[in-house]
Formats: structure tokens, sequence, C-alpha cells
């Protein structure tokens, strides 16, 4: 029996800030557009965005793209592609009023204008020590409203989403590797549908959920990506993961940063405050990355809190509650919630967490996917596009600045929904025909999970991945459990492919569902721990204790995993801007 | 037909926040099917965390069962 087939000029996969922007622009153009979401839209990881989205409006300080660009190029630790960074700086301002136009709720200045407020590593005059007021929030709540007000005007331009729907598998031409669609599982009925279309965008999100303290949300199992390993395509950079210093122990939820700015501070299991022999200076209020490694080195020379050693403290208590409750609203609240902990009067049990992706499906600035053939790196897939986190455009590089996170959603969701307007418009016929096995191997899929009648559960699997990349992955890298976890991790990958499921319905499985988002978390984990092993250099978000400085003589180059023989290529950073000099590389001080 | 349901609303605990994940997985494990968090669940995420940790008490008052039994996660 054939699958069903369902025909659509383009197909969006995943309905967060990236998806829902690039769909708009792409229904707003009259083509009919299908979005594809596991949960209902409003519902996306980016909804836990809090921060703000970053342009250089000008509205309360002096601020120019150049500068902001600067400050990508510099805090992407010289690794991000310096085009696609000048191409977004350059729209940053122009999406931003969009989405104000749009009716998005930004918080105001009395004149009328957009509030904006300063964020870390964003600064005037080239790296001055004076600070940009570039972040563009709607209170606490940026991503929130970002996804309230891309989802109406979807609705209103027609978008078709399929909600509760999970994509399986891409499906390319046998001939010129296009990709032609998707298969995905109607978790209502249980069934398969074939989505055919002219153009097709993978917007997955983030795949933290492979570490096991992690900042994301269940949902984020990176699915899109391990769409595209499976389907033969190489994933970016996957070694380069944003750490967040005081994630809630054994939880993983986000404690701000703030807390550290009003005076809270760090311990280790001999009361002692660590942070001052590693930053006598700045102390607790160090970088992200450095705090991190601070605490895992610690943690690693059996300094460590708890019967397991494998955490620390973050002391509040002497704030006094005035402060707390007032100056740090929610946090008292999720110390109690997660760590049974009143930072009144206790310590919190904190550990560095994984917060965000930069790696991801190697893209251009217009979202299209290129992989290398031949002499030429970047080849165009046809018909085949990535944005947001699941892509690696790569404007982040080592380390994302705070901010440029939604700036990212909004600018290539843009980007890439007016490529594929223009690809789509461009193709001589309406569809390509499929080729005749097409779905075939997600069947093949389903068929082994339907059929086994034992084997591995799929959480112990899961936990053993997301155990094993946080020992062995995590944000200080030492070459022995590297090379051990790379060996774990091809152990948990074959177990992987023997896991059952005990209840075989096909109505609302989602047993069936997590033993597929297993599969996506595996390739994700094992292209992050072999891009890890091989790097023989820390930049970033990457920390080598072995080869503890950035050496862009034989490192300034991007990762390409594959997934066929667990192989990795490499291709040059793009030093060259569109239309301004090169950002020379130098010290990432601050 | 329970599983169906209870399946159904597992599903809709799966949410954007990962502070609301963990407090809906911890419910879920004892109480499989509870209809007051299916009509509870549709408000927003930022809305339903503000209700669930304490920092708001702007809820609807039918809802007041569910929000006293998550709370107490």
């Amino acid at each position: 029996m054939s699958l069903q087939v369902r025909r659509f000029d383009a197909i969006v996969v995943g309905a967060g800030g990236s998806g829902m922007r690039a769909s708009l622009e792409l229904a707003r153009a009259g083509l009919k557009t299908a979005v594809l979401t596991k949960v209902f839209p409003t519902r996306s990881h980016t909804v836990a965005a809090q921060g703000g989205i970053a342009a250089p409006l000008a509205n309360s300080t002096e601020d120019n793209w150049h500068w902001h660009m600067y400050d990508t190029v510099k805090g992407s630790d010289y690794l991000g592609d310096q085009d696609a960074i000048e191409y977004m700086c350059r729209r940053a301002n122009e999406v931003v009023v969009e989405l104000e136009h749009m009716g998005m709720p930004f918080d105001r200045l009395e004149n009328g204008k957009i509030y904006q407020r300063p964020f870390g590593g964003h600064t005037q005059d080239y790296g001055s020590a004076k600070m940009a007021m570039r972040s563009c929030a709607a209170a606490d709540r940026t991503g929130h409203a970002m996804l309230h007000t891309l989802y109406q005007q979807n609705v209103r331009t027609n978008t078709q989403f399929f909600v509760e729907w999970m994509a399986l598998d891409l499906i390319r031409d046998p001939q010129d590797g296009a990709v032609l669609g998707v298969t995905a599982l109607e978790m209502e009925t249980g069934e398969v549908v074939l989505f055919q279309a002219k153009a097709t965008l993978l917007a997955t999100g983030g795949s933290g959920r492979i570490f096991y303290a992690s900042t994301n949300a269940f949902i984020n199992t990176g699915d899109g990506l391990g769409m595209a390993a499976r389907a033969g395509f190489p994933l970016e950079d996957m070694e380069f993961y944003q750490f967040h210093p005081t994630g809630v122990y054994g939880a993983g939820v986000l404690i701000t940063e703030g807390v550290r700015g009003e005076g809270g501070y760090l311990l280790n299991k001999d009361g002692e405050r660590f942070m001052e022999r590693y930053a006598p200076n700045a102390k607790d209020l160090a970088s992200r990355d450095v705090v991190s490694r601070a605490m895992t080195t610690e943690i690693k020379e059996g300094r460590g809190c708890g019967p397991d050693k494998d955490h620390v403290m973050l002391k509040l208590d002497h704030l006094g509650p005035e402060v707390i409750n007032h100056r740090l609203p929610g946090i008292r609240e999720i110390s109690i919630k997660f760590a049974n902990a009143d930072p009144v009067r206790d310590l919190v049990p904190v550990v560095p967490t994984v917060h965000y992706q930069m790696g991801g499906i190697p893209a251009n600035y217009m979202g299209r996917v290129v992989i290398p053939e031949g002499n030429n790196h970047e080849s165009i897939v046809p018909a085949f596009y990535a944005i947001g986190e699941c892509a690696c455009v790569s404007v982040h590089g080592a380390n994302r600045l705070g901010t440029n996170s939604l700036l990212d959603l909004v600018v290539f969701g843009k980007s890439s929904g007016e490529q594929m307007i223009k690809d789509i418009r461009a193709l001589p016929t309406p569809h390509r025909n499929l080729p005749k096995d097409a779905g075939e191997y997600t069947r093949s899929r389903l068929a082994r999970l339907d059929a086994n009648a034992a084997g591995e559960r799929v959480v112990d699997v899961l936990t053993d991945l997301r155990r094993t990349m946080q020992a062995h992955c995590g944000v200080f890298r030492f070459p022995d459990d590297l090379i051990e976890g790379v060996k774990k991790i091809k152990v948990i990958a074959e177990r992987a492919g023997r896991t059952f499921i005990s209840d075989k319905s096909k109505v609302f499985n989602t047993a069936r569902v997590e033993a597929l988002e297993l599969d996506n978390l595996v390739e994700t984990a094992m292209s992050t721990i072999v891009s890890a092993e091989a790097r023989k250099e820390s930049r970033g978000a990457q920390a080598r204790a072995d080869f503890p400085n950035r050496d862009d003589k034989n490192w300034m180059k991007h990762t390409l995993w594959y997934k066929e023989g667990n192989r990795l290529a490499y291709k040059p950073v793009h030093l060259k801007p569109m239309t301004v000099e090169s950002f020379e590389p130098k010290v990432r001080t601050y | 037909m329970d599983t169906l349901r209870q399946n159904r609303l597992k599903w809709k605990c799966r949410r954007g926040l990962l502070e609301l994940d963990l407090v809906l997985e911890k419910y879920m494990e004892k109480n499989p099917y509870d209809a007051e968090l299916d009509e509870f669940l549709e408000l927003q995420d930022n809305d339903l965390w503000e209700i669930v940790s304490g920092r708001s008490d702007r809820y609807d008052a039918r809802h007041g069962g569910i929000v006293a039994r998550l709370r107490a996660v």
C-alpha cells in the first residue's frame, strides 16, 4: 500500500520563531504553505526567550550595524561567517520594525520609540567599554510575544498548520539530491503521510536534550538534525554548545545571571568562594564560559558538593529576603520547587547547564542548505532550506551573543522565505515525480518498532546517552574523556537500534514518538562528540584541557560531520564580509 | 479509551518551558488523567508558569483545585 501524498508549494517543519517568520513570507506571496509542528505553535521553545532581540535602532544610545557586526564576529571567536553576520546585522532594524508593525508589544520609551537595554557582549564603537543599548524586549516575555504575533499573522494569511504532526524523514531525488518533501506522522491517527513540496524548510530548533543538564524544554530533540543526517547531509560545527553556569542541579532550570549581579556567589564543598582564584577581579561576575569552566574544574578536582560531589552551591541568603523577592523575581520559586532549597536561608545546588546549540545544518544566509561537492565547499542543495537553531549559517560561530538568537530567527526566517518564493517561481514544472520508494525508509523504521517484542527500553538508552554526553563532552573537555565518550556513544547508538515499545497502538502513541525522537538525539549526540574530539583547540564554547588556546593556523575552519562512516570534513570560514573590511582575528577579551 | 485520553494529555504536557515540563511530568506520574488539568493547559506557557510557581494568583476560580495540586508537586 502506498502512502497518502499531500502536495504543497512549500513545507516548513517547525513552528517556532524562524519557521513562522518564513511561512508568513511564503503565505503572503500566495503560495500554498504547510507548517508541520509537534506541539501547538505558541508552545514552541522560542517562548522561553526572555532577554530580547538585538537591533541597532539607536533609540537610546548611538549605534549602527557595523558595531553590532563587530560584536557578533568577536563573540563568535572568529568562527562566524562574516558575510552572513553582516547580512544579519544590516537587516536587523528592518525585521524588528516589521514585528512592531505586526503588533508585537515592545516596551517603549516616553517618546514612543522601542525601549532598548544593554546586554552582555554588545558594545559601542567596536568593543569600547561603553555598552550599546541594543536589545528590544517585551517585558520578560519577548519570545512569547514574538510567537503570538507571528502565529496571528500566519492565521490571517491562511498558512495551513498541521499541529501534532511529527516530521520523520526527508525525501530526496536520487538524480540530483534535491529535497522533494518529508514523511510525517500524524499523532492523532498514527498514519504516515508524504508531504510533497517544491521547497522544504527545516526550522526544528535545537537539541539541548542530548545533555543531562539542559535548560531546553523536552521538545528540543534535534529532529531536523536527525532527519538531515539520515538523509546524507553533513552537520556543521556541532561541537559548539553554549553552557549557562547556573542551572539548578538535577533539573536544568535556569537561574538568571542577575543573581550574581546582585551579589550572589558560588561555593565549593569546603565553603570556599572559588571564583576568587579563577578570576580575581571579576570573580563570580566573569563571563559565562569562564565561570562554567571554573565550576567544572572544582567538580573534576573533587571539590564538588553532595554525595556524588557533582555540583557546586550558589549562595544568596546574605542578600536578604528583600533583594531576593523584589530584585530577583521567580528565583525563589524556582529554587524551592526544583532544588527544595529556599535561597533566603539555604544554598542552591547548581551546575553548568547546556543552553544553546551553535552548530546545525549547513546553510547560507538565504537559508539554502549548502554542502561540499567536488572543489566547491558550498554547493546548493536544490529545494532544501534550514534556519534557526537547527541551522548553522554561521552567524554565531563558536559562541552566541545574548539577544542574537531571536534576531537570527527573524532575519533568516524572512530571507529564506524570500529565497523559497524566488526558487519556487523559477521552477519549470509544478512538482517533480517522487521516487518509487519514497517513504519506504520511514516505514521500515516504524516497522522495526512495531515488530520488536523485546529489546532496549527507550528511557534507559536516553538516560545513558544524556549522562554520557554530560560526563564526556561537557563544558570543559578532557582528551581521555572524549575518546572514551565516542566509544560509549557508539555503543549507545547500537542500543538505540534495538529499542522496543510495548504499546503498539496507532492512535496517539506517545511511546512511539519518544522512540523516534531518540533516533534524532542519537545522531545529534554522535555528531557533537565526534566533532569535539577531533577539534584540537579551545575556541568559544569548546574548551579543551589539553589544547587551552585558540589555534587559528590549524583550526580556523568549520567542522562537517557525516553520519555515513561517522566521518569528518572541514571547510573554510568566510572571513570576507559582503561590503566592509574583514575583522581580523584578535584575542577575545572583555 | 482511557489510555488514549491519557496519552493525549501527556503530549499536551509538552510545553515550551522546561519548568512546566518538569512539574507536569511529575504530576502525571501520579495522576495519569485529570480533566481539570486538561482544561487548565489551554492557558499560555508563561501564564501557566506564573500561576503554578505562585508568582501570580490571576486564574479562574474553577481552576482552584488543579492550581493547588500543581503547586504542591
